[in-house]
């Protein structure tokens, strides 16, 4: 878990910065909050999940979206996921999934 | 100068106050604000109004983007106490103190709680007045009210209700633990009755869940019983096909499913409808629904005399300015249940905008929502609905996106300890817990 997390870490300075510089990745960043958030009410606050739920907070951008792939085309079964993916056009899940890749871990 | 007086300012000062706000602009004015757990100067002053699943998210939210938001949340309730799960109360599965959470937790994320009771708003003077007197300015105001009740549509009930002799459970808390006492007290072999209102009603799987859980409470300890499903619709409004399988499945011989079946009248123990009159020992009557109060006297139920019609961008009432409505209040969007999640999620919209607005910035012209609805049709298993609706720039509206969205294959307990775990989350989302 060690090489994801720090990975996380540097993508949530790296992604400040870069928010910083552009007007456009600053209102890219807003966005995927926002986008983010209407996970929260499962997922937790900024992916950070309690209890049986998966906690989303500093996985990897590209796990998190290898995952949802899964769910859209069925090659991993799902509850509901396979029904929520389906509402987000790639782009979002794409701003989604590094919104949370950027987040501290849930403790 | 304190932006949020403890009392109502003498008149000299609120002349003073309100006269500054117009020479500075009130953004400029809540800059003297008493400093949150960010530094720098106040963007400015938004009163809450509501503590549930819409009010308390969007005071949450709004400490969590807004940075240096003054954010006041004013709640008339000391605790708040969950409608979703509290059905599994109703049961016997769960105790009110399971769902029922404190605003510490809010407090301590910077929001200041005020418990009380908003009397009057004024849209053009920008503040609310609590029945203590006080009197509190905002720059945006966001009003998450709920629904009352028309119980004036079904005669007899508004007595009944006073009495305490009929409960609707419809707003958890005191009411809630009424039913479970009156399902308790009854003998074995005694009748139930739940009426369910023509929609559009607060939780549309709700009263669907709730005639699960008395049945299975009565299977359990008074099989001699009966539950009598008095349903003003024409059939089950959510999740149809999995709940007439769980009422087949489980409770055969128990409950008993009437479509069509609208209450008009309470009498003693017995619920008329065109067809019936309908004797039970227990009458749980969830009477018809419209906006609160408060939203009525802020005069933003501009749809139907209902419901409070909002810019779906910014969650701002189409009647007033400055004035942010959430949650069950408003008039939905195409497929837009009144739930507790749908609240949370207009919440965020709401808190969004806000922060922008504040900032004098443009807001998201691309939002989106998302709905789960969780349903208990035994103590353990469990069926969901869930929805995602993206906003339609053309017709200024979120829409359900095609082919998203779904129920359950079948109920199970693995859906039923998602559930309890969407609970502990959406209840620490809201309370910053």
């Amino acid at each position: 878990m060690k090489t994801p997390l720090r990975h996380g870490a540097l993508g949530a300075i790296a992604s400040a910065l870069l928010a910083a510089s552009s007007p456009t990745l600053a209102q890219d960043a807003t966005l995927a909050r926002n986008l983010a958030a209407t996970c929260a009410n499962c997922h937790g606050t900024n992916g950070q999940a309690r209890g049986e739920m998966v906690s989303l907070a500093g996985r990897p951008a590209d796990q998190l979206l290898t995952i949802l792939a899964g769910y859209r085309s069925g090659a991993i079964p799902a509850t509901i996921m396979h029904q929520i993916v389906k509402g987000y056009t790639e782009p979002q899940l794409q701003l989604i999934a590094g919104h949370f890749a950027a987040q501290k871990p849930a403790r | 100068m304190n932006p949020l007086p403890s009392s109502s300012p003498s008149a000299p000062a609120r002349r003073r106050w309100l006269a500054a706000g117009a020479a500075l602009g009130s953004t400029a004015l809540a800059g003297c604000a008493t400093p949150g757990p960010s530094s720098g100067p106040s963007l400015g002053r938004v009163v809450v109004v509501g503590g549930g699943f819409g009010g308390a998210a969007a005071a949450r939210y709004l400490r969590l983007w807004g940075g240096n938001v003054d954010v006041t949340l004013v709640e008339r309730n000391a605790t708040f106490v969950s409608c979703p799960i509290s059905n599994l109360v109703v049961g016997g599965y769960r105790q009110i103190g399971d769902v029922t959470r404190g605003y510490d937790t809010l407090k301590a994320a910077g929001v200041k709680v005020v418990q009380g009771e908003v009397v009057a708003i004024d849209p053009a003077g920008r503040k609310v007045r609590l029945a203590s007197g006080t009197e509190l300015a905002y720059d945006r105001l966001v009003l998450s009210p709920g629904i009352d009740f028309m119980s004036e549509q079904v005669g007899g009930l508004s007595a009944a209700l006073d009495s305490g002799r009929i409960v609707h459970a419809w707003k958890a808390g005191p009411q809630t633990v009424a039913l479970r006492n009156q399902l308790t007290a009854m003998p074995d072999g005694g009748v139930v009755a739940i009426s369910i209102p023509k929609v559009p009603y607060r939780c549309p799987p709700g009263p669907y869940e709730r005639a699960c859980m008395i049945a299975s409470y009565l299977k359990a300890h008074k099989p001699k019983s009966k539950l009598l499903v008095l349903d003003a619709n024409p059939e089950v409004q959510s999740k149809k096909a999995l709940f007439e399988r769980a009422f087949a499945d489980h409770y055969k011989g128990i409950l008993e499913y009437r479509p069509n079946a609208e209450v008009k009248e309470v009498s003693g123990g017995v619920a008329k409808t065109d067809f019936d009159d309908v004797r039970a020992d227990v009458l749980n009557i969830v009477p018809p629904q419209r906006a609160a109060d408060i939203a009525q006297r802020a005069g933003v139920v501009n749809m139907n005399q209902r419901w409070v019609g909002v810019d779906w961008l910014t969650m701002e009432s189409t009647a007033a300015k400055g004035i942010h409505v959430l949650g069950d209040a408003t008039f939905p969007g195409p497929g837009m249940p009144k739930s507790g999640h749908m609240a949370n999620q207009h919440a965020k919209v709401a808190a969004a905008a806000i922060v922008q607005l504040l900032k004098g910035d443009a807001v998201n012209t691309t939002p989106v929502v998302m709905n789960t609805c969780y349903s208990f049709v035994t103590q353990r298993d469990v069926i969901h609905v869930a929805s995602v609706h993206q906003y339609d720039a053309a017709d200024k509206t979120f829409k359900p996106v095609p082919g998203s969205g779904g129920v359950s294959a079948a109920a199970s307990e693995l859906e039923g300890r998602y559930a309890l775990a969407w609970a502990d989350n959406i209840w620490a989302d809201m309370l910053a817990a």
